[in-house]
């Protein structure tokens, strides 16, 4: 028998069965629409993760000043006092792989703009801040090093801060009210999206010259902390090295004594980030080979039962000529339509819920081609699996009592 | 050519310079292995059949009709014994070659129609001729001629249940003739048929008979062994009697004796 006639006779035994036939199908569609998922969403994870570190400043370091409690991931929660100017003047000077230096600290607070009112964060830093960061602005400018040692109200937008106080309004020269202060607005900085670590937005912020918001603010002389530049990508892990022995050394800490600061650099947040990633993966990778197991046992659970119902059929066929390849080709072929449909089905399926993770967690989809061919084949590959063996039953059928079958 | 003496000798049909005969079974056994015990369905059994001939093989239940006839038709092998199809051991022939024999040189119809529900008369006609490469309009063709051959051309799209009794079973020998076979094997063909339908079958197998096709019929009824030119009996796994028909029935006759039951 052809191909093209088996293939419509398939179609024609499948589509007397519907509701049967699209039952069998379930698994085999929720397995192929995992993999699809897995890949899309890991895809999309990763490139996520890439995009976030790369916007969270080349070669970056983070120093934080110490927590009490040093357990978990968190980068510090700022308990110490021992972080001062001095260490971030320092680092920049003896650290050889450390091209700049950024320190800073920070306070929550009410910001006032006419009838606008938004609760934000008010970091205070100075202006290398920015390139350290890697931070591009959108309008105006960064204050300048006299700011800073005037301690002048002076401040810096994020984006989402600007949306929310400004709308569409320009806000360069316009003075807004931080707490009790006037702060004249002198630059806004183009949207960062979240951070790659906390998920936090990084555009809620209001940045100032350190020392304003030290004195005028906090009333505190610390540092909270420190952004730091090595020269190269791969000389991170070495400027981490050099700051964490200088620091210890300016802080006199004693052999054996754990640290009372915090030094995390860009590679191990990028672990951190590929590790959810693959937690993700494995999870997913899991629940579809699950569903393909199960839609495979379902589509040979319900070949059988055909096998079964359809003996005289067979019988039939084979008396007038059909030989065990013929009937075999045939059982093979309705299988292979089942995977055929239920992989289509299932890849529909994969790319709409991938596109609603996606939409819900800010990532962006990237559904590649080779994932459609991967869960294509695993679709046929599992329907041929599991109906090679009925369709092997049915063709060994003997023709006589096959004929005979009621 | 090896002949079978009790055979030739009883059967006049079978003389020489016929060839060589299109069945030849010499000692022909089956033996069924039912748990402990052992069913001789067919205990020696051996009969030439040549091309041309119309043979009636009558025999109480369970004397062997069938079993003779499905090893007849490649559709079961002999327990031993051989058969020799157009001269060709077919006892030598793998499963595939049988089926091929099944497909090109014969033709089956059974008792119970066996025709796929849910498939027009036509699909069922084209059945046979999905195993044997013949493209689409071929099939449709030759489908709708065979069809034609047994008064069914206007029925070509029902399905079998909406076609009577009589026309399934005539749908079922334009199966078995679509692929132009060279014997048509019947197994109680007017088992489920009233007796006029009977008779409009064995029309239709006489008309064939004449155009030269080799037919071979199980029936249980004397009345319609008389529309073949030669009769065998079976008894036990054996045949008992092999006789020619003297004067066969014509079957177009019968029919205008009878009263007309449809249309
Ligand atoms: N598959 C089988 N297994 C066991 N015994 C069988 C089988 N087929 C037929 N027989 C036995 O063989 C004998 C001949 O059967 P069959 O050829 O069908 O007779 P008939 O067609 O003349 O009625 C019977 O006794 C029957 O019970
Ligand atoms: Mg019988």
């Amino acid at each position: 028998m052809d191909f093209s006639s088996a293939f419509v006779l398939a179609l024609r035994a499948l589509g007397r069965n519907k509701m049967r036939s699209s039952l069998t199908m379930l698994g085999l569609i929720i397995g192929v629409g995992a993999v699809i998922a897995v890949i899309g969403i890991g895809d999309g994870a990763a490139t996520k993760a890439q995009e976030q570190l790369a916007a969270m400043g080349s070669n970056m370091l983070f120093v934080g000043s110490g927590s009490v409690n040093r357990y978990g991931l968190h980068v510090g929660s700022f308990q110490t006092k021992s972080l001062v100017l001095a260490d971030a003047r320092a680092i920049v000077r003896e650290c050889p792989s450390v091209s700049a230096a950024a320190p800073g600290t920070g306070i929550g607070q009410q910001v006032v703009y006419g009838n606008e009112n938004w609760a934000t964060q008010i970091t205070g830093t100075e202006p290398q801040y920015f390139e350290v960061r890697n931070w591009p602005f959108a309008s105006g400018t960064s204050f300048s090093e006299d700011d800073v040692t005037q301690a002048a109200t002076v401040a810096v937008l994020g984006d989402t801060v600007r949306k929310d106080l400004f709308g569409s309004r320009n806000p360069v020269g316009e003075t807004i009210r931080v707490g009790t202060l006037p702060f004249k607005v002198v630059g806004v900085l183009t949207p960062k999206g979240t951070s790659a670590g906390s998920n936090q937005d990084q555009d809620d912020v209001i940045i100032a010259p350190l020392t304003t918001v030290q004195k005028k603010l906090l009333g505190q002389e610390w540092l909270r902390w420190i952004m730091v530049s090595a020269v190269s990508r791969q000389s991170s892990y070495v400027a981490q090295q050099q700051i964490e022995s200088l620091l210890r050394d300016r802080h006199k800490i004693r052999a054996g004594d754990p640290d009372d600061f915090v030094v995390r650099n860009l590679a191990d947040m990028a672990d951190a980030a590929a590790e959810q990633g693959t937690v993700m993966t494995v999870l997913l990778t899991i629940v579809a080979s699950i569903a393909l197991l199960v839609g495979g046992i379902g589509i040979m659970n319900i070949m059988l039962v055909s096998v079964t119902e359809r003996t005289r059929e067979i019988g039939i066929r084979m008396a007038v000529g059909a030989t065990e390849e013929d009937v075999r080709l045939q059982f093979l072929i309705e299988a292979l339509v089942l995977g055929l449909i239920g992989g289509t089905i299932g890849i529909l399926f994969g790319v709409t819920s991938s596109l609603a993770v996606s939409q819900g967690l800010g990532w962006p989809i990237r559904i590649p081609a080779y994932a459609i061919a991967v869960s294509t084949l695993f679709a046929i590959t599992i329907a041929l699996f599991f109906g090679f063996y009925p369709a092997r039953r049915a063709s060994r059928l003997n023709p006589i009592e096959a004929l005979r079958y009621e | 050519m090896a002949t079978v003496n009790s055979v030739t000798t009883t059967n006049p049909v079978e003389t020489d310079g016929r060839g060589v005969p299109l069945v030849e079974v010499h000692d022909l056994r089956k033996t069924y292995q039912l748990g402990e015990t052992e069913v001789h369905a067919l205990r020696g059994v051996s009969v030439s059949i040549h091309a041309g001939d119309f043979v009636a093989i009558m025999g109480a239940s369970g004397s062997g009709k069938s079993t003779f006839m499905n090893i007849l038709g490649c559709l079961d092998k002999p327990t031993s014994g051989r058969y020799l199809l157009e001269g060709v051991d077919v006892s030598r022939l793998t499963k595939k070659e049988l089926a091929r024999i099944r497909n090109q040189k014969i033709g089956f119809v059974f008792q119970g129609f066996n025709l796929l529900g849910r498939t027009t008369a036509l699909e069922n006609t084209e059945l046979p001729m999905l195993y044997s490469k013949t493209n689409k309009n071929d099939r449709d063709r030759r489908a709708r001629e065979a069809l034609a051959q047994v008064g069914l051309a206007d029925r070509a799209d029902h399905f079998p249940s909406q076609l009577s009794g009589g026309q399934q079973q005539r749908v079922a020998i334009a199966r078995a003739l679509v692929n132009q076979p060279r014997i048509l094997l019947a197994d109680e063909p007017t088992g489920n048929l009233d007796s006029r339908t009977s008779v409009e079958v064995m029309e239709i197998f006489q008309r064939l008979n004449l155009t030269g096709l080799t037919i071979i019929l199980v029936t249980h009824e004397p009345d319609i062994a008389q529309f073949a030119k030669r009769e065998i009996v079976f008894r036990d796994g054996q045949i008992r009697r092999d006789d020619v028909v003297k004067v066969p029935h014509m079957a177009s006759e019968v029919l205008k004796t009878m009263p007309t039951i449809r249309d």
